[in-house]
């Protein structure tokens, strides 16, 4: 990726655009409340409006990896919301039971996560079914099994080791964050320094020739799908532990949205064909940064999707090419 | 013969569960067989199935909406506020919604087509737009007094017998009858299946492709609003978060309907098969009272699995021949 975009010139790398969206946010907050970039330390912990983006969008920016790598073989995952809802589930039934360890506990909720991906990539890859659809079914009938899971109750965790997950502190600074940088540093050097990103792209650009050429196309097809069953299930649990319960009906409810929004914003094609891990965790943090400014101009909650949906329709406009040849076409007709 | 039979098989599948789901039901459940159960059902899935009618007609044409059930919510809401608390006419609220309805389904229809942007993501916008702006108007849901509103939901079409169809299934049928004739008896509806089929063959043919697609995402709006007005009757009240997951449902009824998610082959018929599927097995989940409300969620996603399994094995047989 180093190579790549140092061979173009700053301005036409796809990063720029989310970088500045994210500053932009930034500044206006900063007007709007000086103290926004504050942060101070209690109990030798830091604490503050920034840290506080970084632990909420941390499952954002999970759901947007796995997703920017199903998006780059030129598929979707609808179905990472219900997937979040299941690991919850699985998570919070078994920790019920006090004879189970946490340890089997966490691998039993993320195999869980495993599990729906397999179901996703088998449908896709091997039975050759379009993504929006097959993800569809996941999405409907994983927030059913999710449901079943927890007999449709809010469950309430108090295992405490548990909710170091998404409380935790490790070094003064938040644990959730931190896994997920990890996971996104484990990731890029997976997929830029071995073939498996070449692949992945290969894959979404043209599928016959990635096949020719000797890839096993479906198999790699299978994998993202994988992948991205796994992070969800861990932003599933980071969810859980946040809140210390599993509620089935609403956790992850909308965040396959917010993570092809993330992804989209990051200047990933939804076409497929390449991929830019850095634009989804820049493009999360760019919406969990949206949804604090919200928050500190006074917009209720609820509100909340309309300037998202405007930033999503700009964001689209800017990448068509069909719409930059239009509005030139307006410009230059405006003034002769 | 063989071909056409072929074709049909889809709707003729889907026929079949819809006689084995409600024949099961029947005698799992006393009372299951009536006239009454099949009236509710209709007057239970009216929502849905108007929306389903407007989504079919999308998916003819190889596209998507997501931004339906936000659309009711919207409709519901506002409506109630301007009623309640702006001293509108039910009517001029009704026609003021079918207006934004009919704006929001054009803008999306133009971007998708202009700008060549994926529908999904655009109507996803879409949802956003019109969920968001429903929270805005009001959180809270409102109740409806208005004399007209009364007179409406005591209005019932009779049957014969003590049966009557409520104005909800009525408006149902109602729907369903101009989307039947829409997509088969009339030159827009041939032009949906053909953009749906090969789009850059409609354009050689010199189909108006453009306005095609442009008009039927504002139809499918406009029939979302008209699904969120039967919700008002239904339910009595505006409520902001009406039809979340809705158009989730509503692309499954299609689907189990036979209708080729990547456009191109239908029937409305199924989708009315569809409607029928659907709300038998939410009528049998009310029936039995031990099997949970998530349970439809399963039987939905499992129907949606093996309807597009169908479909593939067609699709390559089909290819075969």
């Amino acid at each position: 990726m180093a190579e790549r975009s140092s061979s173009l010139a700053w301005r036409r790398s796809p990063l720029v655009w989310p970088v500045v969206g994210l500053a932009a946010l930034v500044v206006l907050n900063v007007v709007l409340s000086p103290t926004f970039l504050r942060i101070s330390v209690i109990d030798g912990h830091l604490y503050g409006l920034p840290i506080d983006i970084l632990n909420q969008g941390a499952r954002g920016m999970l759901l947007a990896l796995g997703m920017t790598l199903v998006i780059a073989t030129g598929g979707v995952d609808l179905s990472v919301g219900s997937i979040m809802a299941v690991a919850g589930a699985v998570a919070a039934v078994l920790l019920s039971h006090a004879s189970i360890s946490l340890p089997v506990v966490l691998m039993a909720a993320v195999g869980a996560g495993v599990l729906v991906g397999l179901a996703n990539g088998t449908l896709v890859a091997g039975l050759g079914i379009q993504p929006i659809v097959a993800t569809l079914i996941l999405m409907v009938a994983g927030r059913g099994a999710s449901q079943l899971i927890s007999d449709g109750q809010v469950i309430i965790i108090k295992n405490s080791a548990f909710g170091f997950l998404g409380n935790g502190f490790v070094f003064g600074l938040p644990f959730a964050p931190l896994l997920v940088i990890a996971l996104y540093l484990v990731a890029n050097f997976v997929l830029r320094r071995t073939a498996a990103g070449l692949f992945i792209e290969a894959v979404g650009d043209n599928e016959m020739a990635g096949r020719f050429a000797g890839l096993a196309a479906a198999r790699v097809k299978a994998m993202v799908y994988v992948v991205s069953g796994f992070c969800a299930a861990i932003a599933g649990l980071l969810a859980t532990s946040n809140v210390r319960a599993a509620d089935s009906y609403r956790v992850g409810e909308n965040q396959e949205l917010d993570a092809i929004f993330a992804v989209v914003v990051g200047g990933t094609a939804l076409t497929g064909g390449r991929f830019l891990l850095m634009g989804a965790f820049v493009g999360a943090l760019l919406l969990q940064t949206l949804t604090t400014t919200m928050y500190n101009l006074g917009v209720p909650p609820a509100v909340a999707p309309v300037p998202k949906a405007l930033v999503i329709l700009l964001v689209c406009l800017l990448q068509s090419e069909h719409a930059r040849r239009w509005f030139k076409g307006l410009v230059t007709r405006s003034r002769s | 013969m063989k071909a056409g039979l072929q074709r049909q098989l889809p709707l003729v599948t889907t026929a079949g569960i819809f006689a084995l789901l409600f024949a099961t039901a029947g005698f799992m459940y006393a009372g299951f067989f009536s006239g009454r159960v099949l009236v509710n059902i209709l007057g239970d899935t009216a929502s849905l199935g108007i929306t389903a009618v407007g989504m079919t007609l999308v998916i003819f044409a190889g596209g998507i909406d997501l931004s339906v059930g936000a659309v009711i919510g919207f409709t519901s809401i506002f409506c109630a506020t301007m009623i309640e608390q702006h001293g509108w006419h039910p009517a001029t609220a009704a026609l003021a919604a079918l207006a934004i309805g009919a704006a929001l389904g054009a803008m999306m229809g133009t971007l998708i087509q202009k700008f060549k942007l994926p529908a999904f993501l655009i109507t996803l916008a879409g949802m956003f737009l019109a969920r968001g702006s429903a929270y805005w108007i009001s959180t809270e849901s409102t109740g409806i007094k208005h004399p007209l509103y009364d007179r409406l939901s005591q209005f019932e079409f009779p049957l014969g017998g003590d049966l009557g169809l409520p104005l909800t299934s009525v408006l149902l049928l109602a729907v369903l009858m101009i989307g039947y004739v829409l997509a088969h008896h009339t030159r827009f509806g041939r032009n949906l299946l053909a953009i749906g089929g090969n789009e850059q063959s409609a354009v050689l043919m010199g189909l108006p492709v453009a306005s095609t697609k442009i008009v039927v995402y504002t139809l499918n709006s406009v029939f979302a609003v008209i699904a969120g007005l039967v919700g008002i009757l239904y339910t009595g009240s505006g409520n902001p978060s009406l039809g979340i997951g809705l158009e989730l449902d509503a692309i499954a009824v299609v689907v189990i309907g036979g209708t080729l998610l990547s456009g191109g082959r239908g029937h409305m018929l199924g989708t009315l098969l569809g409607i029928l599927v659907f709300g038998t097995i939410q009528s049998a989940m009310l029936f039995d009272g031990r099997l949970n409300s998530w349970w439809i969620r399963i039987v939905v996603g499992s129907l949606l699995l093996v309807f597009i399994l169908l479909q593939r094995a067609l699709a390559r047989g089909g290819r075969r021949a």
